[in-house]
């Protein structure tokens, strides 16, 4: 076997690939398109005015006037809070049919009724069953430093879109199962984002494409190669004129390599770099403004001053975790310590990132180029001309002030999907307040051959139809599903007259392709990529690849030339492994005598030592041009890349289909955001289902009302609405790629909207209900305050409602905590909402996902959520983040209720689950102020699936139907480094355990120790002034407390 | 049976003027009157209205069957029960059919302690609607359980792990409450049956009656011994079922008031539970007792008196919950106390409004009706009220589980239930159950006590007042 030949990498075959053909039970192949279940729109008749008695109907307009009219701190949750029209009419209609679908559900019924059927018929036979007969095999050879129900962790990187992100992945006997930061990355250190988080699942997919397939039979690779080396001997003649090779944005130096090589055998071969999102505008705002290419690398640490245009600093982009970390340095809280850096974000529709900024604009996307041009005339620019500004004056000129108040320390960062107009600006704005090599800094192009990639991608297109292009191999990307719908792309790849399609999934794009090879996931191939500052990491494999799936670097492997007498004897051929192709290039560039050391050493550091790219001293060419792209009148829409599903190509992973959007708060959708003005003059409601035409192009989805969205503006995010990307994706949303043209990839105006007359449930764990916003701020349920508040009383928010004293009750405290105290601290000042940790807990602790039905019946599983809170007037809330898991409480009101004894307090002050006690009697939920609890209400758990079988967590119970289940601070891990330190007989070291959330955390919101330690972390932060517990007036004594918010607003702007 | 101690019970005792008729219609002598009541065990014929009843009902009852069913193949999240409503309709229904079988108790119990002998007339009736409701009360703690095959946990039974109960939780003492409940329910009810047994036995003329009534009846021969340990008996077991009238539904209660939601965190609750349980219990006895009188004809027993003092037991524990509900309201403000205060205006004003508005008319505003003789004298306006006081009840046990756990203290957590067809299906397939029950009752068993109603007859020279109801052709034979 192979084994040998690979280093470090612990393999071990669990699972051979014919064992699992039939996991799926039938090919996805010619699966119709997905159609939204019926029962999922509902049909009403068409409503023509406002329906005053609809229960859901929402006065915008009094919403507004009664927030504006509102004095003092105001929490409040979502907008029907504020209208205060309650839902008695829903009630009364709504109160039984509702749910009658279940009955009316044919599908439901017949189902029931076989079941029913089944049931009687085989309640007898159960009793019959014989366990079937499983032989447990011992290793011949015991592979080393493997000990069973220890995990090893291996260093390898996580590329999204060709960009690495550093992780270490814990294997349990040979399973990857848990995805953590490397802490030695740059980009990581030590975190990691959501998206990462959820990789793991990805590996195990049961939608994946297991089988090479021509025409939709199935074949082996060895009759691909065959063909296909065939197919390129007919080419070498014209030097493969006809050949294009279609990827996403390659930052593998490998890659380079490889396409190099094939270029020599075919000079004129093309290889086209194409991804629907990503950083297209950075390189060419790059080349606007210096001339090259670069790579803007930003420091938030070194920013007083930070503007943000758009930029999804905390979201979607490659260096996301490593600036949540830098930024939050920033603005933790310790002692007199307060944060002195100001953030203002500019926005075109309301991100996690903006609601973390002490000023917030809500602009249209029309109106952004003007914004920077405008702010870089007022900073200096030589050159920028001002043109109109909408701004208000007195928000731009604190904002210029402050600026101009920090040259240096100031740093204005445009977002991906900016034009590179603003780009531009951006740069030279930076430039001009001094800020180059301070605050950001420029090196090298990460990607091997960076481009114009759409420009490169509509030259191909013009090939195609002009039937030039004879062999087109796609690579993990999928144009058919997300290329601009003005190219029509679907039509003109046809003409290409052999289409190989290699990806994850059998998808939009392989479905019109001959042949389909399924491609090999991170996890499971060698590679390498660079991170966002340059850093170069091996890609190591944690287990043998689960079907017959080939890396990228395998699939252009197949462009070698054959091996045969005439060829020299080293000379790789089609057939070359991951493996020989990461590890020959590698030895080409380092071929020193110690190059075993020195590999060994790269792959088990997860990084090449001293890859970062050099920075480069660049100077701004000038002020780019208008570019042009005014607003043509009507309402605009803009373009996001969906902060978890990302373009699309993580639609089936369901982990990041139920992760609420941060600042939506939807699940498996996404909607057509309009603010509460733009819903009050199109008289459009909450999941009211409209048609959006753009450009001739049209696409349907439902209306969700954002607070903080720019009026006259409509923002959608793309990634959803896939026909062919498995259980979980298809199906869920709109694809919005079907009115993203190729003139208006960011943005585009003239947009017609049509309400369509029917409604659409969307599954959002924050439901509309109203609710007297007053409640939010009794219960002083979200506290936050300003710095200068904070300098005046730095107990405010403590004070913000009753503290009762520990001797406070008439229960004797009848147990003391000696040994250890678990305790956890959430910063509010850093949690920027981006819902890693949540991952990261689902990931850990086998939570079940539930799908949308369940979610609209509020029963998502996760044990973590993070609560949004808004404050502040409908246009330009303020936005808040809470995470809320179980508080641990010292005096738990669950433990009192439960019959059965099935949660229990624990010597250290853990509030213990004991799953096989559970009988499932809710008391105990019922009966938790903090509603943390998690209740199997139905088999939400996969029992049957294979795959998702490996990835569960050994040391984790896995759940099953009518059990309650909670946040338990990782007891598995608390477990483990207990049994380690006791071994060593020693104490248990402060940061020697880190949750879950804790590890992934970005922004180290989360701190996790032992409280009676009084040198540890989180007894520091429990001392801090800020700190509160969450409902402490109950006297349950949470162990669990929050350190409130501090605000740092620029007087100018708030006085 | 002449005993001395009930023989003093006679109403007469009362004065006349706030009698509105005898216990026992006038002309019944002892044949007359075991006769009429074993007439509808032993003779009468299977009528096509009970046999439609019958069918109505237990056809009802096959949703319970249905619906238990799909709960056990799926699991609880059938029914619209969520986070943060982790109760819902089970628990509504459960706090219900426990508090309609408390009116049984009462009567057979304090009624019997304290003398009020008119209650002969209706106690074995009631006794047998507690049993019923009491079994259709026990489903639902079991099918609401996440793990229904495992709800055996909440016994004390010993076990290789020395796992107990949690002896705190409310949900344990249910456990107890309930079950020493049904059992002293069940045991007082067939001792009490056991004479009337015995008669059925000696009246039977086929062969299967008298084996089966025989076997029942324990060897009964109607001596004076059998009678004096029957006395004491039954004596003992209605001094062991008075605490149980107060002490069930305040465990139950306790349920509630043990929590920390507001709304159910309250002193109030276990008065307030009796009352609307004894309340409720009533209500459900005018509901069926109306039309089982009418229907066997038994208005000679069962006479206007029987059903206007129950009127007024109704009126009197109708109003011990209206000022429950007073003093909740009052104690949300007056503690100011945020939680308590929010929660009685989201009761008030928030989505589950009607739900509390209505609980508000049919448990407060319709009974006042009951302070009219008029009304308490009309058979239908009288049994149209206890209609309505059901509903209300539920209603109010709806709000309680509901509108309190709906929104509690986070509202990022707060959410709506909405009950499912399952819901719906299990609770109207117990109501099909309990009928089918009673359907089967009233034919196989004496649906009045007939030696409690023998006791009852006057001697000829004490009716001393004209009858309201006529005689009717049987009884003045």
């Amino acid at each position: 076997m192979e084994l040998a030949s690979i280093e470090h990498a612990p393999i071990e075959l669990v699972m051979t690939s014919e064992s699992n053909d039939n996991l799926l039970g039938k090919p996805l192949v010619g699966t119709p398109p997905v159609t939204l279940p019926g029962s999922l729109v509902r049909t009403i008749s068409p409503a023509p005015k406002p329906a005053v008695n609809d229960p859901n109907h929402l006065d915008l307009a009094s919403i507004r006037e009664k927030l504006d009219a509102a004095k003092g701190p105001n929490y409040w949750r979502c907008l029907d809070e504020i209208a205060g029209t309650e839902g008695f009419q829903d009630f009364l209609h709504r109160e039984f049919p509702r749910q009658a679908s279940e009955w009316e559900d044919v599908e439901g019924r017949r189902n029931f009724l076989k079941l029913m059927g089944a049931s009687l018929a085989l309640a007898g036979l159960g009793a019959c069953t014989r366990q079937p007969t499983e032989n447990i095999m011992p290793y011949v050879n015991q592979p080393e430093s493997v000990i069973p129900g220890r995990p090893l962790y291996y260093a390898s990187a996580f590329p999204v879109s060709g960009v690495a992100r550093g992780i270490l992945v814990e294997s349990h006997m040979g399973r990857p199962t848990k995805i953590e930061g490397n802490p030695e990355h740059p980009a990581s250190l030590g975190s990691t984002d959501a998206t990462t988080q959820a990789s793991v699942l990805g590996l195990y997919d049961p939608d994946r494409s297991q089988t090479v397939t021509y025409l939709h039979e199935i074949k082996s690779y060895a009759s691909f190669l065959t063909q296909f080396v065939d197919l390129l001997k007919q080419h070498d003649q014209t030097q493969g004129a006809g050949i294009r090779i279609l990827t996403e944005t390659v930052t593998s130096p490998t890659l380079g390599a490889q396409f190099k090589s094939i270029q020599q055998r075919f000079p004129a071969a093309k290889w086209i770099q194409y991804e629907p999102l990503g950083a297209h505008s950075v390189r060419a705002g790059t080349k606007l403004a210096f001339g090259q290419y670069a790579n803007p690398v930003y420091m938030l640490d070194a920013a007083d001053v930070l503007v943000s245009l758009d930029a999804d600093l905390f979201g979607a982009m490659p260096g996301s975790v490593r600036y949540a970390r830098d930024y939050a340095n920033r603005r933790r809280v310790t002692g007199s310590n307060v944060p002195t850096n100001r953030f203002y974000a500019v926005e075109t529709t309301p991100t996690h990132t903006g609601a973390k900024a002490d000023h917030r604009l809500p602009i249209k996307p029309s109106e952004m180029e003007n914004f920077a041009r405008a702010l870089a005339s007022a900073v200096g620019v030589a050159g920028a001309t001002s043109t109109s500004n909408a701004i208000e004056a007195k928000w731009f000129n604190a904002l210029v002030k402050d600026l101009q108040e920090h040259k240096g320390t100031s740093l204005v960062v445009a977002g991906d999907n900016q034009s590179p107009e603003v780009h531009a600006l951006a740069h030279a704005i930076n430039a001009a307040l001094g800020s180059v090599g301070k605050t950001v800094a420029y090196t090298d192009p990460i990607e091997v051959n960076p481009t114009d990639q759409f420009a490169d991608f509509k030259a191909l297109m013009a090939d195609l139809d002009a039937g030039s292009v004879d062999v087109l191999m796609i690579i993990g990307v999928n144009p058919v599903y997300d290329a601009p719908a003005d190219l029509d792309f679907v039509t003109k790849f046809q003409k290409a007259r052999m289409r190989v399609h290699c990806g994850m999934f059998n998808d939009e794009t392989a479905q019109l392709c001959q042949w389909h090879i399924p491609q090999s996931h991170p996890l499971e191939m060698w590679g390498d990529a660079r991170s966002y500052e340059g850093t170069i990491s091996i890609i190591q494999p944690l287990i043998a690849p689960l079907y017959q799936s080939r890396s990228t670097y395998e699939m252009l492997a197949a462009f070698n030339r054959e091996v045969n007498e005439q060829s020299p004897a080293d000379q790789p051929g089609p057939q070359q492994s991951g493996y020989e192709v990461i590890r020959a290039y590698w030895q080409g560039q380092k071929p020193a005598a110690d190059f075993d050391t020195w590999w060994k050493k790269s792959v088990h550091d997860g990084l090449l030592a001293g890859s970062a790219l050099p920075t480069r001293v660049l100077a701004v060419k000038g002020v780019p041009s208008a570019s042009g792209a005014a607003s043509g009148g009507g309402l605009e829409i803009s373009f996001h890349a969906d902060p978890y599903v990302y373009d699309g190509q993580f639609a089936n992973n369901s982990w990041l289909q139920e992760l609420p959007n941060p600042v939506t708060r939807l699940t498996w959708d996404n909607a057509v955001l309009v603010s509460t003005a733009t819903a009050q003059k199109l008289n459009l409601q909450v999941e009211d289902r409209v048609e959006l035409r753009h450009q001739g192009h049209t696409v349907k989805g439902a209306v969700w009302i954002q607070p903080g969205q720019p009026n006259d503006s409509i923002a959608v995010h793309l990634g959803f609405g896939r026909t062919h990307s498995g259980r979980a994706g298809n199906g869920a949303g709109f694809n919005a790629y079907r009115i993203r043209t190729s003139n208006a990839l960011n943005w585009g105006s003239g947009v017609e909207l049509k309400k369509l007359g029917e409604t659409f449930k969307l599954a959002s764990v924050q439901k509309h209900f109203m609710i007297d916003s007053q409640v939010l701020n009794e219960r002083g349920v979200v506290r936050s305050g300003t710095v200068a508040e904070y300098k005046k009383d730095p107990e405010f928010a403590r004070k913000m409602t009753e503290q009762p004293g520990t001797g406070n009750t008439i229960y004797p405290q009848t147990w003391t905590y000696e040994g250890y105290a678990w305790g956890m601290t959430f910063d509010q000042n850093a949690c920027t909402g981006c819902n890693a940790c949540v991952v990261a807990c689902q990931s850990e602790n086998n939570i079940a996902v539930v799908g949308k039905e369940q979610v609209l019946k509020t029963r998502e599983m996760h044990w973590l959520r993070i609560d949004r809170y808004y404050k502040g007037n409908a246009d330009v809330p303020e936005t808040f983040f809470q995470p809320v898991t179980c508080m641990q409480c010292e005096q738990a009101p669950c433990e009192l209720v439960c019959p059965v004894a099935a949660t229990e307090h624990d010597q250290d002050g853990l509030n213990n689950m004991v799953y096989n006690r559970c009988v499932g009697t809710r008391y105990c939920s019922n009966n938790c102020p903090y509603k943390v609890r998690r209740f199997n209400f139905l088999l939400f758990t996969d029992w049957e699936t294979e795959s998702i079988k490996l990835q569960r967590n050994p040391d984790v119970t896995v759940r099953s139907r009518g059990v309650m289940e909670k946040c338990t601070y990782c007891i598995q891990r608390i477990s483990y480094a207990k049994i380690n330190a006791e071994r060593e007989d020693r104490k248990i070291q402060d940061g020697e355990i880190t949750t879950a959330c804790e590890a992934a955390c970005p922004a180290r919101a989360i701190t996790f120790g032992d409280i009676n330690d009084p040198n540890s972390r989180i007894a520091k932060a429990k001392k801090e002034q800020l700190n509160y517990a969450l409902l402490g007036e109950l006297n349950t004594r949470p162990r669990t407390t929050y350190l409130a918010e501090l605000r740092n607003p620029n007087p100018e702007i708030e006085g | 049976m002449e005993t001395q101690d009930l023989s003093k019970a006679q109403p007469v005792e009362l004065p006349d003027t706030i009698q509105v008729g005898p216990v026992v219609a006038p002309g019944h002598t002892l044949a007359t009157v075991t006769d009429k009541i074993a007439n509808v065990v032993l003779r009468r014929k299977i009528g096509l209205g009970w046999l439609f009843g019958l069918f109505v009902a237990f056809g009802v009852m096959q949703l319970l069957v249905v619906s238990a069913g799909w709960l056990l193949v799926k699991g609880v999240g059938v029914w619209g029960i969520n986070i943060p409503v982790g109760w819902g309709f089970a628990i509504v229904n459960f706090v219900w059919w426990i508090g309609i079988g408390h009116a049984g108790t009462l009567i057979s119990a304090i009624l019997l302690l304290l003398n009020q002998s008119w209650r002969n007339s209706i106690n074995r009736f009631a006794e047998a609607m507690t049993l019923f409701a009491v079994a259709c009360a026990g489903m639902f703690p079991v099918l609401h359980t996440g793990r229904p095959w495992l709800a055996y946990w909440l016994m004390p039974i010993p076990n290789t792990m020395s796992l107990w109960p949690q002896f705190r939780s409310p949900l344990d003492w249910d456990v107890f409450a309930v079950s020493t409940y049904l059992t002293i329910s069940l045991v007082f009810w067939y001792v009490g049956l056991i004479p009337d047994v015995a008669s059925l036995r000696d009246q039977s003329k086929k062969r299967y009656q008298q084996v089966i009534f025989g076997m029942l009846a324990l060897g009964w021969r109607g001596s004076a011994f059998h009678w004096a340990r029957y006395e004491k008996a039954c004596l003992l077991l209605a001094g062991l079922s008075t605490p149980l009238v107060v002490s069930v539904h305040t465990i139950v209660s306790f349920d509630f008031a043990v929590g920390i939601v507001p709304g159910w965190h309250t002193t109030i609750f276990p008065p307030y539970f009796v009352a609307g349980a004894i309340y409720s219990g009533f209500a459900m006895v005018l509901t069926l007792m109306i039309p089982v009188r009418k229907f066997y004809g038994m208005e000679d027993f069962i006479t206007m008196r029987h059903l206007n003092n129950m009127a007024k037991l109704t009126l009197a524990t109708g109003m011990v919950v209206a000022y429950g509900y007073m003093m909740e309201a009052f104690y949300g403000w007056y503690s100011s106390n945020t939680y308590e205060f929010f929660m009685i205006k989201n009761r008030m004003l928030g989505p589950y409004a009607p739900a509390y508005w209505t609980l508000i008319f049919c448990n407060i505003i319709t009974p006042q009706f009951l302070w009219f003789k008029r009304i308490r004298t009309s058979v239908f306006k009288l049994w149209i009220i206890s209609l309505i006081v059901n509903v209300g009840m539920w209603l109010e046990r709806f709000v309680i589980v509901v509108t309190s756990l709906h929104r509690d203290f986070l509202p990022s957590s707060w959410q709506m239930y909405y009950p499912t067809i399952w819901d719906i299906f299990t609770y109207v397939g117990t109501l099909g159950f309990f009928m089918t029950a009673i359907f089967l009752f009233v034919r196989v068993l004496p649906m009045i006590s007939i030696f409690e109603i023998r006791m009852l007859l006057p001697s000829p020279m004490r009716v001393t007042k004209p009858r309201l109801s006529e005689p009717t052709k049987e009884s003045a034979r």
